[in-house]
This record gives structure tokens, sequence and C-alpha cells, in this order.
């Protein structure tokens, strides 16, 4: 995966490093079921390619705003309880989470 | 005495004629709707949730408030549907995931909160392709929506919980979303009218976000006057969401109720040749595109000025779209880590955090999410951001340039909302292409963040057909203004609403059964 070739399908092991950096645990069936599909998606979206982009400035938003704020001000925040209400686990009114760190560290 | 049978077919117009002039309760008008939902969603699908507890006893303050005189908005007593896209305070929200399960969030949308402040009563929330991502409405994790003029067919996507609630009879009015064509698919293949607004004209605050520089909340109806109500309810600046445009949503209802008349006089139509034109048919169905020359022709004897436009750069608007979309949608998802609301997988004392977040997005995500935040996540990986997320943000400036250079010599640009008809649930689910395609249309409007509306333009081998008009940006009141003339005379050629012909047709069908 160093350069963009969109003749080249993606593999499943692409697939698998591209799940990995999304965080999601992908089955073997998965791997195989997207590859061949992705692939197929990859081609179309590459079509991109063809355009004549030399002097264009890409467009990232729809209506061009800068600068905007609020005053600098304390305003209410969610009540604790009702958001920890909404959490998986919740601890000592705080969110709990897995272990961070492994034993070693 | 009216017949609750008819209370699910009229539009909300009539309807807050009726509760404004005393001659009909919001109890009364609730009831009939949770009645037709409780008879008919078993079948259709369209909701997720609904309380209708809940429903009634809103419904009976705002009756409370009536009778002892309270000064009381248009709006006051109607019921509604909004789609799970949009958090609401207690009242559980999915966005079509099983990742969201039993969330009940602590805060309500901004446009939620407007419509709450009108004096609305919530129905339900209705289904939806999982976080928007479809346009069939099977992406849900939770089931399938059927399509009331057809139950074997797809209700469009992904706000197909509320086109499918609209045109069945189980909610007057719903709101939606638009990423790509969510409002205005579902709408043009149920028979409704749907309108994506100008980008940044009605809030995002508490849309569970999907493409951020793309989503726009927007109205469902039965009527091109129903629609511009609900937006002129929702629309105007939220100090709450950065993209919000000052200014204020006027002149909708006004444009209307003027479109109505019929008289186009002046106007300048552009019909797009890259959306179903010459040397661009491919994928479009006859029916479609006659449905589509007829009602350019209409629109001719109204006394518009139409003539063709080419806007080549549209022809890259899909591929462009599916760069962008998923690459946003890669990381609004990341938010989704089971740590701080909904599902968390693994968390039994072996797994590590990195490890219980994998599996709690592999359990929570279906298949076209993972799909979408995989391609996203590719398309801007080092080394590959440059050739595609980067040239997808420079196709869509050429596509505005486009729509820009088009409106220096016409009013409004024109084309099919979708290349077909409803298709049958199951044909496309696994062909993301496929799927894809029925987005053809409505993508260049999205990507220029441009207003477009879909009105109802006819039947196709007995399915809805929608026609869409696009105009520049903040002039909302030109697509109303039209989308209005064409349901007016359409509807006086044909003596009834095009919805009045659905309900015979169930009707037939129940006695059939």
């Amino acid at each position: 995966m160093s350069t963009p070739s969109p003749k080249e399908p993606l593999g499943r092991q692409d697939l698998a490093h591209l799940a990995r950096l999304a965080r999601l645990a992908l089955s073997d069936d998965e791997l195989d079921h997207f590859a061949g599909q992705l692939s197929a998606v990859l081609d179309a979206v590459a079509q991109v390619g063809k355009a004549d982009t030399a002097d264009v400035a890409p467009m990232t938003h729809a209506v061009p705003l800068t600068n905007v704020t609020r005053p600098d001000v304390v305003t209410p925040s969610l009540p604790r309880d009702v958001v920890l209400a909404g959490a998986p686990a919740a601890e000592d009114d705080r969110f709990r989470v897995p272990q961070i760190l492994g034993d070693e560290e | 005495m009216a017949d609750p049978q008819d209370l699910t077919t009229l539009d909300a117009a009539e309807l807050g004629r009726r509760l404004a002039g005393g001659e009909l309760s919001s109890v009364e008008l609730t009831r009939a709707y949770l009645d037709r939902i409780a008879a008919a969603d078993g079948v259709l699908g369209a909701y997720l949730h609904v309380d209708a507890d809940a429903a009634l006893a809103r419904a009976g303050e705002i009756d409370a408030a009536r009778a002892a005189g309270e000064e009381l908005g248009p709006l006051a007593g109607l019921p509604i549907a909004l789609k799970d896209v949009f958090v609401t305070e207690g009242v559980p929200t999915t966005s079509g995931s099983k990742i969201l399960e039993g969330w009940r969030p602590p805060y309500d949308a901004t446009v939620a909160a407007r419509l709450k402040d009108a004096g609305t009563v919530l129905l339900g929330k209705t289904n939806m392709d999982e976080f928007a991502m479809g346009s069939s409405t099977e992406n849900s994790a939770y089931r399938p929506t059927r399509n009331p003029w057809d139950p074997e067919r797809i209700p469009g996507g992904s706000s197909g919980g509320s086109s499918a609630a609209v045109a069945g009879g189980l909610a007057p009015w719903a709101l939606g979303t638009d990423t790509g064509g969510s409002i205005r698919q579902p709408a043009a293949v149920t028979g409704l009218v749907g309108h994506k607004p100008t980008y940044g004209s009605v809030s995002r605050y508490g849309l569970i976000a999907f493409s951020s520089s793309l989503d726009q909340a927007g109205p469902m109806a039965r009527t091109v006057l129903d629609a511009a109500v609900l937006h002129e309810a929702i629309g105007g600046h939220d100090p709450r969401d950065s993209t919000s445009i000052d200014a204020p949503t006027l002149g909708l209802v006004e444009a209307a109720r003027r479109g109505a008349g019929g008289d186009l006089a002046g106007l300048r139509v552009g019909v797009v040749r890259e959306l179903g034109g010459d040397g661009h048919t491919d994928g479009y169905e006859d029916g479609v595109l006659a449905r589509t020359r007829e009602t350019v022709a209409l629109l001719e004897s109204m006394g518009a000025d139409v003539r063709e436009v080419s806007c080549p750069s549209f022809d890259l608007a899909l591929p462009a779209y599916y760069l962008i979309a998923p690459s946003e949608a890669s990381s609004n998802l990341a938010r989704f880590e089971g740590m701080r609301f909904g599902l968390r997988v693994g968390d039994d004392g072996a797994h590590h955090l990195d490890e219980v977040m994998s599996l709690t997005r592999e359990q929570g995500f279906g298949p076209e999410v993972k799909r979408r935040i995989i391609l996203g996540t590719y398309a801007l990986s080092a080394g590959y951001y440059d050739a595609y997320y980067g040239q997808a943000q420079k196709v869509r400036t050429l596509i505005t340039r486009d729509f820009t250079s088009a409106y220096d010599d016409v009013d409004v640009l024109v084309s099919p909302t979708s290349p077909t008809v409803a298709w049958l649930i199951g044909a496309r689910v696994d062909d993301p292409l496929a799927m894809y395609a029925a987005d053809l249309c409505t993508l260049p409007a999205s990507l220029a963040g441009l207003p477009a509306i879909s009105v109802p333009c006819g039947l196709s081998d007995g399915l809805p057909v929608g026609f869409q008009v696009m105009a520049p940006a903040l002039a909302d009141d030109r697509c109303y203004r039209v989308a209005a003339a064409v349901e007016a005379a359409l509807d006086s050629a044909r003596g009834h609403r095009l919805l009045d012909e659905l309900d015979r047709r169930a009707a037939t069908a129940g006695a059939q059964a």
C-alpha cells in the first residue's frame, strides 16, 4: 500500500490492516466478502482521477464561513447522572473503562 | 364528527385548520394515527419506537392549553414523526444501529426542540438505514421498511421509515435527513414531497453525524405547502451549529401558495443533460424519463422558458460523493467506541481498551457501515489522500462551478429525482454499486450544498416517480414555487392527489385478501 493504483484490487491483508486502523475486528468471512466488494467500489470512485484539476482548489465546505465564535461564558452542562445513565459502565461518578496499560507497562 | 379513516389521509394544513377551529382535538387526531400505526406498522415497519401514552399525554396538554384560551401556534396539536437520527431527550434514539440500542439521549436536537416548542406531538422515531447509509432502509439493523404502494418493494432510503409512515397514513408529516439524497429519493418512490434545504439553513445540532459537510435535515410531507410550513418551523440560525447560516427562513409558504397559482411566466428552467438527457440515459427507466419529459412540457405550458443545460462535472458526482461521505463517516463514527454511550462488548477484565473497542464496533456495526468506514479510512490514508479524498474535494469545486455557470442563465435546474421507481426488497442489498446508483441525480446538489426538492410527477408501472427542482443557495423558495405549480397542475388534471390512488389500491388489496 505505497502508491495509489486503482487497478490493483484491495487484498485481504490490506483490508485487515485498514480494519485494525479503524478499530474493527473483522471476521474471516467478512474479510473475504468485503475484499471483492470494496475493490469494485474503489474502481468506481477512482474515476475522480479523470478530472482535470490542475488549477482547481479543493472545496471543503458548501458554505464558506470563517471564525465562528461565541461569547466565552460558562453555560450549564448536562447533568452528570443523566449522562452516566447512558454509559455502558460507570463507577464513582465517572465512566468506567477497560484496562488501558498492559501489565508490563 | 370526522371519520378517523379520513384523518390519516388529510394533509397537515387541513388538520391544523380543524384543530384551530375546534372541530378536532389533538387527542382525537393523535389516537387516529396511533390506531393506524397499530394496524399497519406490523407490515410496513416504519417505526423503531412509538410511545402511545406519551403522545396522548402530550396531545391532552395541548388540548387543555387550547381550552384554557392560551395563544397557540399553527402547528400546535399536530402529530409528527422524526427519523431516528435526531436525538430526543429521554426517547430511545438508535440511528438504525445496534450500537445505540436502548440509548436514551440526555438532550434534544435543535429541530426536535423547535417542533416541541411549536406544540407538535411526537408519534415516534422512524426506521432508517444504519447511520443513514443506504438508499432502501434495508441497512437498518432492526428490520427493513416496506413501501405502502407495494409491500414487496423498498420505501427508499435512508429516510425510508419517514417516507413509509407519511405515505402509508402513519404520520401526517415527518422529518428526514439528506446527505446524498436521503430525503428526496424516499419521497420520490413513495409519492411524497421531500425537500433538502440549503446546507447550513437548518441546524445540525443533535443530528447523529454521518457526513458533516453534507448532512441536512428537511421536511417530508403529502403536499408542497405542508413541506414549506414544516421547513419554516425548523429552519433558521442556531448558534450551537457552527456551520449554521445566520439568516431567517422566510417566504417558503408564500412561494408554495404563489406557485400553486400556476403562473410561471418568465421563469427560466434548465433541464440537466447529464441527468437523464441525450447520451446519459444508462440506468434510467423509460417510465421515469417519460414522466420527466411530460413534467418539463407542463412547466413550459405554464409559461416557463425551458432550455437544456450541460453540467459535465456531474458525471463525477457519484465517485466524488462515495469518497467524501465515507471519509467523513470514518471520522465521525470513531465516537462509537463503547465507552460513553451504547454497546460495549468484551469488557471481561481480560481484554484491553483497544480490544474492547474493536469487539464493540465489530458487533455493533452492520456490513454497509463497516464497508464505508474501511473505504473512508483508505481514502484518508497517507499516500492515498491526494489521489482520493483531495481529488474528490476538487471535483466538488468543479460541480459547484457547473451549477454557478448554469444559474447565470436559468433560475432553476430540473431532472428526475432518481433513475428508477422503487425496486424489490433484496434486489440490490449485496451490490453496493447498484445501491449507490439510486443517488445519481441527487448527489450534485448535495455536494454543492444547494437546495433541491422532489415532487411527485406521476406513476410508472403503478409506482410513484419524483421530479427534482434544484435552486441556488438560499433560494429554497424557488424549489417550493415550481414544485407547487407542478403539484397543482397535476392534481387538477387528475382530479385528486397522487397519494389518493395509493389509498384506493390499498383498500382493494385489503378487500381481495
